[in-house]
């Protein structure tokens, strides 16, 4: 198994659910997260004063799959999410010791 | 009527009904009119509205959201505590004939405030009409203040400060400007008469001079101007201001205490008063940070409700356009350059808008004011005289000088000695530990956004 972590721009959120579901890959969560990479920021102006705001708005998207589909997952998330500026987003994998469904202790790629 | 009246005055004298009551009742003195009342009533509520929860909301998006419930009731407190403050004691202080400088206490406990006319405050409206509406008043200007101490005063403090500033500052200044015997009543004969219809020496001075002085009194809030204090919600600042410019229609407007044509003068006024410099301030910004920002439109529109506020009833509209214009830009130049000069941490900018914006309203009154509009000055034979210095009364100005300089020297030492009078026995600032918890839980036990409940 495998976890995908995705931070993503939040506005590329309902697309790349959409197109995981059609994929197969049912289940999900999603955090409200801020913060920055390469994009800097941007700066406001109220009355006067200058306020730069570089932790920005983002979604971390979070999917664990079994093996087989993690490549396809992030296929589907680089294809929905890139605009080919700063600020796209990155995406994490790492592997997944265990996984255990609280409902039934099924465990394994069952569980997912 | 009047020989009737004349006829029948031993017989009230007798009933033991006081004789002006009596000849009120006839007609032949001018009686109340419904239509008049009607909008003063209306008048009195919009102006309510506009520290609760107009200014209320138009501040508190401006602080950090861990204020956002004190900075409310730092308005909400004013609409309570001045209430019953003017009942038994501010609106004699402030009404009542007696000296040049203040009223006497004949109207304490509301005494003599009943449901007849008085020819010097409205003539055709209940008394008790003119003193509610005036109330209105006492109440947003010391809530005015509080922009300027916003986020780190105490709570104690600012009341009894409040209740003390209302009964030194506030209630001197509205006697000499509208009281009976007031030193600067144009419409009562005072010895140097001031023009100002609805309040630009009594409320915008008074209250942005004595932010000034609590600004620098308080100093400023702990990590100004290094860290970032930006506004949480514009989305709240936003209605407030426009709960601010509908409001002012009952401010400026309801002050001609009728439903006249004065009223309609203006009302006008008052408008475009405040589009000009909604525009003048948004353009500033435009040209100079490339985007004209919500905050800045909204705050250039009440610059102009600021500057228009002496002016309402005495300029034609093309120069209540002018006066906010101008207005726009001096207090956008005062909020966005000076304070960043000198330094002092008016947080919320109720000098440089509300101290600004109403001593420039003050002097262009006195300039632009037009006897056509309101003859405010007659000779002896009742001849209507010139009203400000553009129609040749340029002495006009002088009082118009008196009246600023008033305001400013009364605010200022006011101010500083009551603030030095609550920091003895209360103290008047937070704790450092307080301002990072912030007002809401460290004044209050609250908190305004409670998202996980």
């Amino acid at each position: 198994m495998q976890k995908i972590e995705a931070v993503i721009q939040p506005s590329k959120l309902d697309a790349i659910k959409d197109a995981l579901m059609e994929a197969g890959i049912g289940g999900m969560t999603i955090l409200e997260a801020r913060g920055h990479g390469r994009q800097k920021g941007h700066t406001e102006f109220y009355r006067g004063r200058e306020y730069t705001v570089d932790l920005l708005p983002k979604i971390k998207l979070e999917v664990v799959v079994p093996d087989e589909l993690a490549e396809t997952a992030i296929r589907i998330i680089t294809s929905t999410a890139r605009t080919g500026k700063i600020g796209d987003g990155k995406i994490f994998v790492s592997k997944i010791e265990e996984a255990i469904r609280i409902r039934n202790d099924d465990r394994g790629a069952g569980a997912l | 009527m009047r020989r009737i009246s004349c006829k029948l005055m031993p017989l009230f004298v007798l009933l033991g009904l006081p004789g002006h009551l009596a000849f009120g009742q006839t007609g032949a003195a001018p009686a109340i009119s419904s239509a008049d009342n009607a909008w003063m009533l209306v008048s009195a509520a919009l102006v309510l509205m506009m520290t609760g929860p107009g200014l209320a909301l138009f501040y508190s998006g401006l602080v950090r959201k861990k204020n956002v419930l004190g900075t409310m009731m730092q308005s909400f407190a004013m609409m309570a505590v001045i209430s019953i403050l003017w009942a038994l004691v501010t609106y004699s202080l402030a009404f009542d004939s007696g000296f040049s400088f203040i009223g006497g206490l004949h109207h304490v406990f509301l005494r003599g405030v009943g449901l007849g006319p008085d020819p010097a405050y409205g003539g055709t409206i209940p008394v008790q009409t003119f003193m509610i509406y005036q109330l209105m008043f006492a109440i947003i200007t010391p809530a005015l203040i509080a922009g300027a101490f916003a986020e780190r005063m105490k709570f104690s403090a600012m009341l009894v400060f409040m209740v003390l500033w209302s009964i030194f500052v506030y209630s001197p200044m509205a006697h000499m400007v509208w009281g009976k015997g007031g030193l600067l009543n144009a419409s009562l004969g005072g010895r140097f008469p001031t023009l100002d219809f609805a309040g630009g020496t009594v409320v915008h001075i008074t209250s942005g001079v004595s932010a000034l002085v609590c600004a620098l009194y308080l100093g400023k809030r702990v990590g100004y101007p290094k860290e970032q204090m930006a506004p949480h919600s514009m989305v709240l600042s936003f209605i407030g201001a426009c709960l601010l410019w509908v409001g002012w229609f009952g401010f400026n407007a309801g002050s001609a205490l009728s439903a006249g044509t004065l009223a309609t003068s203006a009302f006008v006024n008052t408008h475009f008063a405040a589009a000009a410099a909604a525009i003048a301030w948004a353009a500033s910004e435009w040209l100079r940070n490339g985007k004209p920002s919500a905050l800045g439109a909204i705050s250039g529109a009440v610059a102009g409700l600021v500057a228009i506020t002496p002016a309402a009833g005495f300029v034609q509209p093309m120069w209540a356009i002018v006066i906010g214009l101008i207005a726009g830009g001096f207090c956008y130049f005062m909020v966005v350059k000076v304070k960043t000069w000198f330094g002092y941490d008016d947080a919320l900018d109720a000098f440089g808008v509300h101290g600004a914006g109403g001593t420039i309203g003050a002097m262009l009154t006195g300039l632009f004011a037009s006897s056509a509009i309101n003859p405010i000055f007659k000779d002896a034979k009742g001849h209507v005289l010139a009203s400000g210095a553009l129609e040749g009364r340029w002495g006009q100005l002088l009082n118009q000088l008196v009246g600023v300089a008033i305001a400013w020297a009364i605010s200022i030492v006011g101010t500083y000695l009551i603030l030095r009078f609550v920091d003895a026995i209360i103290g008047v600032r937070i704790s450092p530990e307080a301002e990072e918890e912030g007002l809401d839980l460290s004044q209050h036990g609250e908190e305004g956004y409670d998202l996980a409940s």
